[in-house]
């Protein structure tokens, strides 16, 4: 039986819909080893002293959120959990809303922490590097107000934090440009402020290289396992968990198609072989 | 003077830009400083022209009817109704023009800007950037072909890289005792990024950062015109 390119296709859509959608109805809960790339930001947030002012901005998009919201709230939740200050900037435009829905998310369970004293969503500035690099001159230039339009001096936890080098350290969840490099070539670079980031899984590869002996970025989470990771280290059984139960099978089934592709292909090119041997079989006799 | 007045301008602001590097102090960063205001200011108008460019380029397809002009005419309702919405009763904390839409609140649990964000925007732009799981599994299915040497080691690389991304690796090879450690899937899978793709991929960031630098000096010096618009 022959199966037409465009039935084949609808076939794959099908049984992936079906092998992503059953494990997020029903999870499996498969563990995860823990790489030393989340270990190394989890130490750095773990290590950093009570009270220490501390960046994550929220460089992308909700076409990213899947993977990115994950980390972003997971590390919320390391910070507070840490005592530490957070300051949520963004440079691309949604990242306002996102870190809204992440810090409203982690502050279910963090009753107690305070806008303003515990956390202040600073907003969206353009510019991307230059808007950082001003960051680094001062901060109040950049973001006079708040996103609930609150001025700078009037934000308790801003009261010491002036410029980049006040703060403890920098964590970039990315999608692009403008985002993790740039937070790394500006406020690690030119102001040796710890940077460590997320980024989705297919732009990992590009960011491994600065994970190096001059600690460009301390560590780096790249996708949803790494979200997973972290979310197992600190504790919080969270949506990256139940969601790589989910990317686990459809990895494994992306195996399976590759293996039924190259079958497919053996198989044709056998047959191909066989009717062409038999053609010159047939040729020679008729020759004879 | 029309053509020269640019050229002269990047030159001097380059060779500004690139002296303060090297000599942090005054008055260079007093200079930079504002450049990097000025480069702000730009950057925000810069927005406002994308979206008058977006209403002309879209309204051009709508009234001459071109291919496909209803779905230009759905991104430009979409892009009116957001700018209204958040125009006239601001977003999450910030009021609007008509103040806080209190009555509208009450009636959908949030501002109208943020539930069409969070039940429209939000839903199916994560939709469409979830539609590329369908696209890879079907071409793995159909490109992922072993024709040689190197097709087979990529596929060796990504069956681990894959198998090693997943907590199917764990599972698989979780079992081995620790002084096989290396041999877990994501051990593996950590190495092949940590040292061959590392190599690789510093290669070509050196590469484009020589790239860079080589058109950075171009547009500085003047022999690179093109920003300027036209053919030069």
């Amino acid at each position: 039986m022959k199966i037409s390119v465009l039935a084949e296709r609808r076939i794959i859509y099908l049984v992936l819909l079906i092998a992503v959608a059953l494990p997020l109805l029903f999870p499996i809960g498969w563990k995860t080893e823990v790489s030393g790339y989340t270990q190394m930001a989890y130490d750095l947030i773990e290590n950093t002293p009570e009270n220490k002012v501390v960046i994550i901005s929220f460089d992308y998009d909700p076409s990213t959120m899947t993977e990115l919201q994950p980390m972003g709230e997971a590390m919320i939740e390391h910070a507070f959990k840490r005592d530490q200050k957070i300051i949520a900037t963004a440079l691309w435009p949604m990242g306002v809303q996102m870190a809204e829905q992440a810090f409203e998310k982690v502050l279910r369970d963090y009753p107690d922490k305070k806008r303003g004293l515990d956390y202040v969503n600073l907003g969206y500035k353009v510019g991307g590097m230059v808007t950082i690099q001003a960051m680094g001159r001062d901060l109040k230039e950049v973001y006079p107000n708040d996103t609930r339009n609150t001025p700078y001096d009037q934000i308790p936890l801003l009261a010491n934090t002036r410029r980049l080098k006040d703060v403890a350290w920098v964590s970039s969840l990315s999608s692009g440009v403008p985002g993790l490099k740039e937070w790394m070539m500006v406020a690690r670079d030119s102001y040796n402020v710890p940077v460590t980031g997320g980024c989705t899984a297919v732009s990992a590869p590009g960011f491994f290289p600065y994970v190096n002996e001059q600690r460009q970025l301390t560590g780096l989470l790249g996708g949803l396992k790494a979200a997973s990771e972290y979310e197992s280290l600190i504790g919080r059984l969270g949506s990256a968990t139940t969601k790589m139960d989910a990317q686990s099978v459809a990895h494994l089934l992306i195996l399976v198609f590759i293996a039924l592709g190259n079958i497919k292909v053996f198989v044709a090119k056998k047959k191909k072989t066989t009717k062409t041997k038999a053609f010159i079989i047939k040729r020679r006799k008729s020759n004879d | 003077m029309k053509s020269s007045a640019p050229l002269i301008f990047a030159f001097i602001v380059g060779i500004i830009v690139l002296l303060s590097e090297f000599i942090p102090h005054s008055p260079f960063n007093e200079i930079v400083s504002t450049l990097e205001g000025w480069f702000m200011i730009i950057s925000g108008f810069a927005i406002l022209l994308g979206q008058i460019s977006l209403i002309r380029m879209n309204t051009h397809k709508i009234v001459h009817k071109l291919d496909n002009w209803q779905y230009h005419l759905a991104g430009l309702i979409s892009f009116g109704l957001m700018l209204a919405l958040g125009l006239l009763w601001g977003m999450q904390e910030t009021p609007g023009i008509l103040g806080d839409a209190t009555g509208i609140q009450a009636w959908l649990g949030q501002k109208p800007f943020d539930y069409l964000f969070e039940n429209a925007y939000l839903p199916l732009s994560a939709t469409l950037f979830s539609l590329l799981a369908f696209f890879i599994a079907s071409a793995a299915y159909r490109a992922f072909i072993i024709r040689g040497l190197e097709s087979n080691l990529l596929m060796i690389t990504a069956i681990i890289v894959i198998i090693g991304r997943t907590s199917i690796g764990t599972m698989l090879t979780g079992w081995l005792p620790e002084s096989l450690h290396f041999w877990h899937f994501p051990n593996l899978a950590d190495f092949i990024m940590e040292f061959p793709n590392t190599a690789a991929q510093r290669a070509i960031l050196i590469s484009a950062g020589l790239g860079i630098v080589g058109s950075s000096l171009r547009i500085i010096l003047g022999i690179e015109r093109s920003y300027l618009g036209g053919d030069k």
